[in-house]
């Protein structure tokens, strides 16, 4: 427990980075967690094949939130080949939770990882195969 | 605190997950998701397999004779917990959704036609909404819902009207999320008087006080082993005879049938109608012990003993600021449990720092999304007792969310 909240986790919770909507965008969407309800929509601007401007936003737990926020940091300016192959590990290593034994909280911290997936590969005219999200 | 009515101590010695320490002993309160089981039981279960193991129904063998007694014994005790006139009346199924899609699939399939109305409520549990809706598509049914108040009630207001049209009526008897404990016998009554019928989901209602389905006057019972003590994998359909004998087969296979061709099949009497293959031998059996464990103790010690746990649990909850408790107020219409929520944390959050202090809640919608959204609410944490908890168990709950309160605010 100590290691989930610990204070970087909270400090996202607390102040998100990057929360809002993006209007125009060029990508927007939303995914959400049917075992806890919880929502995430995350907004893209996208300029010579990098990722410009991004936001999210959606209600969720801690976890979902703290990643949220991180991921956003992590994307802006990011190629667009590098994002959409952006994975469940990074994730986890840019949060820094070791989820592997606990798949309940491990969907709350993939959750904008899903959105931004989702959306890019549709943006990209791609598919996406579903293996990539677990 | 009343002294409780029973032995406290060594009930919770009879259960042996309670003495395990995780990095201590569990404060288990989620028992409205599934209970945990005495030492009775797994040695019941465990005898079966060590001892007695052999299908039913078939051997002339001593093994599969004595198999079959004690599978049909727990029948029997099954009937004599819920004041059911026979045994034949029981039919063992996997939970109670398996018992509710029976009853859906069985009895609706054949009585019900287009535009004919189902009552749910709001407050329903997933697996007495989706059978309907499933009979719905095939059938042309219509499904209607009896609204809840703020403090999570039924609203029987209006209910003359609600029931035009109406040819069952299915019902949870207890709430799994708000602990709300609904008039069933009046609904029954207004269910006759159309002419309907009346399904009670039990699941949460069985384990924890005594059970009549003679006094309730309703029609169809189900529930769950594994919440009253008894392993997973065993539940139970009661139906008034008359109503299980007019019913075609729910699934086909052995042991439902009388005789067999390649063209044409004649059916097995109920019970063994609706039991189509090798049912679950041994945890019907422990399904028994759980019941004689529980009769043990006594269902009225048990329930008066909840009433104590539920006061003392949302007084205490009461005294936690920014905790919000769903459900009705503190009294004879409400079961020991509280979902709610924390105004600085979210359920995950709350279930995972209570979880880092070993106190086991459950964190999601608990399988009532229509509830949930009636609420306006994507999700709640809920603490749920049974006869095993103590007020300890309750103080360890208020000192983990001080700790989320301290954490996240």
């Amino acid at each position: 427990m100590s290691d989930m909240y610990r204070d970087l986790i909270l400090e996202h919770h607390r102040y998100p980075h990057n929360y809002g909507t993006l209007d125009p965008h060029d990508v927007s969407q939303e995914e959400h967690n049917p075992l806890c309800g919880d929502r995430i929509r995350l907004d893209l601007r996208i300029a010579d094949g990098k990722i410009a401007e991004v936001a999210f936003s959606g209600k969720g737990c801690a976890v979902s939130q703290a990643a949220a926020s991180m991921l956003t940091d992590e994307l802006i300016g990011m190629d667009v080949n590098t994002a959409r192959a952006y994975g469940k590990e990074d994730v986890l290593e840019l949060i820094g939770l070791p989820l592997d034994k606990n798949p309940v909280r491990l969907k709350c911290a993939l959750l904008s990882l899903k959105a931004m997936k989702v959306g890019l590969y549709r943006y990209l005219g791609q598919k996406l195969d579903a293996d990539e999200l677990d | 605190m009343h002294t409780p009515p029973f032995d406290i101590a060594a009930v919770r010695r009879d259960f042996p997950i309670l003495q395990l320490p995780i990095e201590r002993p569990v404060a288990f309160l989620d028992s409205a998701s599934s209970s945990q089981k005495p030492e009775a039981v797994i040695a019941a279960q465990a005898a079966y397999y060590r001892t007695t193991n052999a299908n039913v129904h078939r051997g002339v063998y001593q093994l599969s004779e004595q198999a079959t007694y004690e599978f049909e014994r727990a029948r029997g005790r099954v009937a004599l917990f819920i004041h059911a006139h026979s045994a034949r009346e029981i039919v063992f199924t996997r939970n109670t959704t398996e018992a509710i899609n029976l009853v859906a699939h069985s009895w609706g399939g054949t009585n019900l036609s287009a535009g004919d109305v189902i009552l749910l409520s709001q407050m329903e549990h997933h697996s007495n909404i989706v059978p309907w809706q499933l009979l719905a598509q095939r059938t042309g049914a219509i499904l209607r819902a009896i609204p809840i108040d703020s403090s999570g009630r039924l609203i029987l207001d209006d209910l003359d009207t609600l029931l035009k049209g109406v040819k069952l009526v299915a019902v949870t008897h207890q709430s799994n999320v708000l602990g709300t404990i609904n008039p069933v016998h009046y609904l029954a009554s207004k269910a006759h008087a159309v002419g309907a019928l009346i399904l009670v989901d039990g699941a949460q209602s069985v384990p924890h006080m005594p059970t009549d389905v003679q006094a309730l006057g309703i029609d169809f019972l189900a529930f769950s082993g594994h919440k009253m003590l008894a392993p997973t994998g065993v539940g139970v359909l009661w139906g008034r005879k008359a109503l299980l004998d007019a019913m075609p087969p729910f699934m086909g296979g052995g042991s439902m049938i009388k005789t067999v061709t390649i063209e044409v099949s004649t059916y097995a009497d109920v019970p063994a109608r609706f039991e189509a293959g090798t049912p679950m031998i041994g945890e019907a059996i422990a399904l028994g012990h759980a019941i004689d464990y529980l009769n043990g103790i006594g269902m009225a010690k048990i329930a008066a003993y909840e009433e104590t746990l539920g006061h003392y649990l949302l007084d205490q909850l009461a005294e936690v600021a920014g905790v919000t408790v769903y459900g009705p107020p503190i009294g004879p219409e409400r079961a020991a449990m509280a979902s709610f929520t924390v105004d600085c944390a979210h359920p995950h959050d709350v279930a995972q720092v209570l979880d880092s202090e070993g106190v086991a809640v459950r964190a999601g919608h608990h399988c009532t999304q229509p509830l949930h959204a009636a609420l306006d609410i994507p999700s709640t944490a809920r603490a749920s007792c049974y006869l095993y908890n103590t007020t300890h168990d309750i103080d360890r709950l208020v000192d983990g969310l001080r700790k989320v309160k301290t954490l996240f605010a």
